[in-house]
């Protein structure tokens, strides 16, 4: 194992983060907490508490499940596009580093940011609404394992891209829809019976569930179901990265 | 591994890539340890292909490389190790100052940080002022020295430099022969591409001639440069003739243009060109020319003798 190398890009991963602060955590955290502002402080008062949960309560671990979700794609494909986009990815390739040691340290900084961005929107939702958090460790678990699985599914949505628009394309037409629809703003009950059904085929609920019973213990399908999801995500791309590693695949001609 | 093992070993190597082009056909080669060996061929030859292999950025076709005795495929982590590469393209991040690029190929290649190694480097390339500077605030000069302090930040055996000076001015070609010399007196093995003549002439101490793909020649320097020093005399003749002149038959001489010219073919390095005895030749003979000239050969002209020789040759 290439540890040195592991480390090289990790940190310099992280480096590109503190260089663009506005772009990769202000701007997440303002677009978010302008939710926390309108549905919690200002009409959120006019709606009706959901399972005895406020609604501006109710919403933030589903917003910040959808940032988890389009920032973590967005960043690792974006760090792994980069170098194939300006050619520096020709120093990866001739060093002697595995393709194993390189997915850690980009996925690793993707989701390390991912996740320190969730807690900053965690932090400043407090400010807004009433929060609790029933299950912390629960919490953490699911903050993380989401923040790993979407990292890579977002490196290789970055080794398989070939412009900028499919970079862009995955994050806003794909993730932002499923998670508006996967129960960030109602819960599945709320729906009309035939609205239930095709709700449950959308992947992103079983995440949202799962990570707002940590908070307030209501869910809307079991747990362990939430957890199963999220674990069979990341083994699909866990494959689809040992696939990448045995063809070379866009990678190396 | 023993001190004779050679530092590339090249045998039968092939490389067609997914276009059907066929960059690499059969190359044998072996490059010793501590030399500087150029790479000399016209642009499409199949240089950068074969450096690409080396290196690990193009999966390799049929036949075996190893360094320094490692296989590049088996053994890639210890032969990627040994090797250093300069690209022939300029790629960087814009936004990295110098030092964390340079640092970063360290970490990436396996090594434990070393500031005082670095610093170093820097110094000899003259970047030392320019460590904090991000790369979109160099020249394109710059940015070559800095390719040249990552591709040697850690401290590799064998260093390849693909057309190191494509582009770059004289001052800045001075001072890199000099890091290279440098180098090698350290025992490093340098391989460089170049299609210019006289650059493999100025650096190498062996020279390896590639053409569409194939290695036509394996040379040292001196000997080679001795057989690309030809020159071609054309004789513009008054009156066209039917044949070589009797007195001329025993010289490299040949008819050309519908009789008009008269071409002789002359090594410029030799003691004797043969240029005065031909000319008293003409004269005695009674043949009156118009007008004379000379002209070096061109390097495809050249590429293409050597090719056409070997084929003479081949069984
Ligand atoms: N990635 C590639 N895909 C297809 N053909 C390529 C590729 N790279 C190089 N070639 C072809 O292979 C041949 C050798 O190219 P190259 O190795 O770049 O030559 P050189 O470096 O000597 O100029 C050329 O005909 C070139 O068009
Ligand atoms: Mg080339």
């Amino acid at each position: 194992m290439n540890l040195y190398a592991i480390r090289a890009i990790y940190r310099a991963e992280m480096a590109r983060t503190g260089r663009t602060l506005l772009q990769s955590i202000v701007s997440p955290v303002v677009s978010t907490s302008l939710y926390f502002v309108v549905f919690g402080a200002a009409i959120g008062s006019r709606i009706p508490e959901i399972g005895g949960v406020s609604y501006g309560a109710f919403i933030v671990p589903g917003l910040i499940m959808l940032m988890l979700l389009t920032q973590s794609v967005s960043m690792a494909a974006f760090a792994i596009y980069f170098p194939k986009f300006l050619g520096t990815i020709y120093e990866l390739l001739s060093a002697p580093v595995s393709f194993l040691e390189v997915v850690i340290g980009y996925v690793g900084a993707a989701a390390t940011k991912a996740v320190i961005l969730g807690l900053i929107i965690l932090a400043t939702a407090s400010f807004f609404v009433p929060l609790e958090i029933a299950h912390p460790l629960w919490m953490l678990l699911f903050l993380v394992l989401t923040a790993i699985t979407f990292s890579l599914f977002g490196f290789i949505l970055g080794v398989w891209a070939d412009g900028f628009e499919k970079l862009q394309f995955v994050p806003l037409l794909i993730i932002t829809p499923l998670a508006f629809l996967g129960g960030t703003f109602y819960t599945v009950d709320m729906l009309p019976p035939f609205w239930q059904t095709v709700t449950l085929l959308n992947p992103v609920l079983y995440l949202i569930s799962g990570f707002r019973w940590s908070f307030y213990g209501v869910a809307d399908v079991s747990v362990a179901l939430s957890l199963g999801m999220i674990l069979l995500f990341l083994v699909l791309c866990l494959a689809a990265v040992w696939w990448i590693f045995r063809t070379g695949y866009r990678l190396r001609e | 591994m023993s001190i004779d093992t050679p530092a590339i070993e090249i045998s039968e190597l092939g490389k067609t890539y997914a276009s059907g082009e066929q960059a690499l056909d059969g190359v044998s080669l072996t490059i010793r340890r501590g030399e500087i060996f150029a790479l000399l061929g016209p642009n499409g030859a199949g240089k950068t292909t074969l450096i690409s292999i080396i290196c690990g950025i193009v999966n390799p076709g049929p036949g075996r490389v190893r360094v320094e005795g490692f296989d590049i495929v088996r053994d890639w982590r210890a032969a990627r190790s040994l090797i250093g590469l300069v690209p022939q393209e300029l790629h960087t991040d814009a936004f990295e100052s110098v030092w964390n690029t340079v640092s970063f190929s360290r970490g990436l290649f396996g090594l434990a940080p070393k500031p005082a190694y670095v610093e170093q480097l820097l110094r000899d390339l003259t970047l030392w002022d320019k460590r904090g500077s991000e790369m979109r605030t160099l020249s394109g000069g710059m940015k070559r020295r800095v390719m040249i302090a990552k591709a040697l930040a850690h401290e590799p055996r064998v260093l390849f430099l693909d057309e190191p000076t494509a582009g770059v001015d004289v001052e800045l070609r001075r001072g890199m022969w000099q890091v290279v010399r440098r180098l090698r007196d350290n025992g490093v093995t340098v391989v460089l591409t170049t299609h210019y003549i006289e650059e493999a002439e100025e650096m190498a101490d062996r020279v390896g001639v590639i053409h569409r793909g194939r290695l036509v020649e394996v040379e040292a320097t001196a000997t080679l440069m001795s057989r690309l020093g030809r020159k071609q005399l054309s004789v513009n003749l008054v009156e066209p003739l039917q044949a070589v002149p009797e007195a001329l038959a025993e010289r490299d001489v040949s008819l050309a243009e519908d009789g008009h010219t008269l071409v002789y073919d002359y090594d410029a390095a030799a003691e004797e060109t043969g240029v005065r005895q031909l000319l008293a030749a003409l004269e005695h003979s009674g043949v009156a020319y118009r007008d004379i000239s000379t002209r070096q050969s061109s390097l495809e002209e050249i590429f293409v003798n050597l090719v056409n020789h070997r084929e003479d040759g081949a069984p």
